[in-house]
């Protein structure tokens, strides 16, 4: 679900349909009853690949020491502007 | 206690601390068992693929299937005074509350199937009376009075146990309930608006809206369980903060918050020995019958079977449009 | 037909549309399908309320006087909404042939000089286009599905078809509300009934079906009740 226009899709939940057409539909209808949203991405559960928990170490821990890839890292020059 | 800001104050608090958590850097842990009981210390949340203990995953999907059974059976006793409601005003307001609970049912249901059981078992369970719903809904909606009794007091107790549900460990289940209680802060108010319309009405209209809250408030002071005592799930579940409080705390906090209201309403509760308790600071109120309850649960209240013989028919008579659909997409994904 | 007269019908069409359409109520065939429902119901309901509320002010009541305290002898609603809402295909039938002839009257209406009809249509516009989708999809589905939704859509399709003659006597051509109405047919692979049969009308000048007394009545019983007072 995009919430409003310039803000990027994030997931909302999880629904029931028997074809694409009527997931949109029923996407529409449960989860924007409260003008949640302006636009809506379905994707049937079993095309999604997700990472697994067994694979957290080595997938995720690796990017916790490369600090320098964070701006705050560095030290900046008193005085120094627009950087 | 919540206030009508308190409330949705209270569930933007519970997800604050969720993203505070989860910013938490986690001690130990190595082992499943120790990852596990790491993650709920640090008051983080735990995620569909996640190791849990096999108990863990059972109370979860047996409470969130009630939960979510709850939310659709109890589409019935208001939804029966939709035709009915008298004025467009109202009609509109019950329609979208009604509404509200199918798309909350769908929402738990949607989380109880992250941990791995279907809906359409869950569904089958309930139909064949293997899982449980609010004993709440058992009771018949009579009068008019009665849709605003039940925004008041039932969705007011509703409310109550929801509102620590928000900080459940187990993470979409929490984040249901926040959605949920985000979406249902109207629906007390819209009761409590039509009792005090009622009260303030003519004789007979404030006779309605008294006789409803005598019948309503056992029932609702009933909804949050067995007395602690006799509470058998709940030690295991406040460990894995799946339970935040237990039964008679939230049923005291249920009965503080009434008095007040009530006043307000100029309407009394049927009790003759409510109280406020100086040395408690609470208020002495009478215990629902608990045999009652009892009984309600087994299938012996006043509307069990109306309500499983209506959801059962709308099942099997919906089958074949089911069925249709299934064909249908079936068909085009062969042309595909 | 004077403005009045017109705001009574597109009022009383949608309110008794939006009463049949809340009795699905946690019996939809899914329950997704509840939650369909009542946004088309809430849709309906919100239009009657601004149409009814715009009738009463020429007459001196408000929309609740109009709704709750008018025989069924005085209601302009044509015959379609009121029919029972039999199955599941019934009611979709009803919603696409209804949608279909809401659909083109709001945008014409949308562009006519009164402006605070034309604003209501306009809104109601985009709530019919969603109607008619909601009913085409489910049309073709079961027209189109197993054996058993097949039957059951045409006999739908047949029973209702009669009563849309009412619908395309007016400000509605038969032209423009068949062409919303058959492509969905044919894809639904559902026959389309002859134009020449039975033709029931009187709903525009109050002479309605038996049905229409008893959905009143329900509708009516608390209100009436309690004369006078507030809710």
């Amino acid at each position: 679900m995009r919430p409003r226009r310039g803000l990027s899709h994030g997931h909302v939940g999880s629904l029931r349909a028997p074809d694409a057409a009527m997931a949109l539909r029923n996407a529409r209808d449960l989860y924007t009853r409260r003008q949640e949203g302006v636009s809506i991405w379905v994707v049937p559960a079993t095309a999604i690949t997700a990472s697994s928990p067994d694979e957290k170490d080595a997938f995720f821990d690796p990017a916790a020491d490369k600090v320098y890839r964070h701006p705050t890292f560095y030290e900046v020059p008193d005085g120094v502007q627009h950087l | 206690m919540y206030g009508n800001d308190g409330l949705l104050g209270e569930v933007e608090a519970a997800e604050e601390a969720l993203r505070d958590a989860a910013g938490r850097r986690l001690s130990g842990g190595e082992g499943l068992e120790e990852y596990f009981i790491a993650v709920i210390e640090a008051d983080q949340k735990i995620e569909p693929r996640d190791w849990m203990p096999d108990s863990y995953r059972k109370t979860l999907i047996r409470q969130i299937a009630q939960h979510a059974h709850s939310e659709i059976i109890g589409m019935q006793p208001e939804g029966n005074w939709i035709s009915r409601a008298p004025s467009l005003k109202r009609k509109a307001i019950l329609l979208a509350k009604v509404q509200d609970e199918a798309g909350h049912g769908l929402y738990l249901y949607a989380a109880a199937e992250t941990l791995g059981v279907s809906r359409d078992e869950l569904v089958q369970m309930l139909l064949e009376g293997r899982q449980k719903y609010s004993s709440i809904f058992n009771y018949p909606t009579l009068t008019w009075a009665d849709v605003g009794a039940i925004g008041w007091l039932v969705d007011g107790a509703a409310i109550v146990n929801q509102v620590p549900l928000c900080r459940c460990s187990y993470g979409p289940y929490a984040r249901a309930m926040i959605r949920i209680c985000k979406e249902e802060s109207f629906h007390q108010r819209q009761g409590y608006e039509i009792l005090h319309t009622l009260a303030h009405g003519t004789d007979g209209q404030k006779a309605m809206a008294q006789d409803a809250v005598n019948r309503w408030w056992y029932p609702s002071l009933a909804m949050f369980g067995p007395p602690d005592a006799d509470s058998t799930h709940s030690a295991q579940s406040m460990a894995w903060k799946i339970k935040r409080f237990s039964n008679d705390e939230l049923r005291q906090r249920f009965v503080d918050m009434c008095v007040q209201q009530a006043e307000v309403l100029g309407l009394t509760l049927p009790d003759a020995d409510l109280r406020w308790n100086e040395e408690r600071k609470a208020y002495d109120y009478t215990q629902p019958d608990y045999d009652e309850l009892k009984r309600v649960i087994s299938g012996d209240g006043p509307c069990n079977r109306q309500r499983m013989a209506h959801r059962r028919r709308a099942h099997a008579e919906g089958a074949w449009v089911r069925e249709a659909a299934a064909a249908y997409a079936k068909k085009r994904h062969a042309i595909v | 037909m004077n403005g009045v007269d017109r705001l009574l019908r597109l009022g009383d069409d949608a309110l008794i549309a939006a009463q049949r359409l809340a009795e699905w109520h946690a019996s939809s065939p899914e329950m997704e399908e509840d939650v369909a429902l009542a946004n088309i119901a809430l849709d309906q309901l919100g239009a009657a309320r601004l149409f009814l509320t715009y009738a009463g002010e020429s007459l001196g009541k408000d929309e609740d006087a109009l709704a709750y305290l008018r025989d069924d002898r005085e209601f302009r609603n044509c015959l379609l909404v009121e029919l029972p809402n039999g199955d599941f295909a019934v009611t979709m039938a009803k919603l696409l042939f209804l949608s279909a002839y809401q659909l083109p009257l709001y945008t014409a209406l949308a562009a006519r000089p009164d402006e605070r009809l034309a604003a209501i249509a306009a809104k109601a516009r985009k709530e019919s286009a969603y109607h008619l989708d909601h009913g085409s999809q489910w049309t073709i589905r079961l027209g189109d599905g197993t054996e058993e939704s097949h039957r059951r859509m045409q006999d739908a399709v047949d029973q209702i078809w009669p009563y849309t003659h009412e619908l395309t006597a007016g400000e509605v051509s038969r032209t423009d509300w068949l062409a919303n109405v058959e492509p969905v047919l044919d894809e639904a692979t559902l026959a389309r009934p002859a134009d020449d049969g039975w033709a029931p009308d009187g709903g525009r000048s109050g002479v309605h079906t038996e049905h229409l007394s008893c959905l009143l009545a329900e509708m009516q019983v608390v209100h009436r009740a309690y004369p006078g007072a507030r809710w």
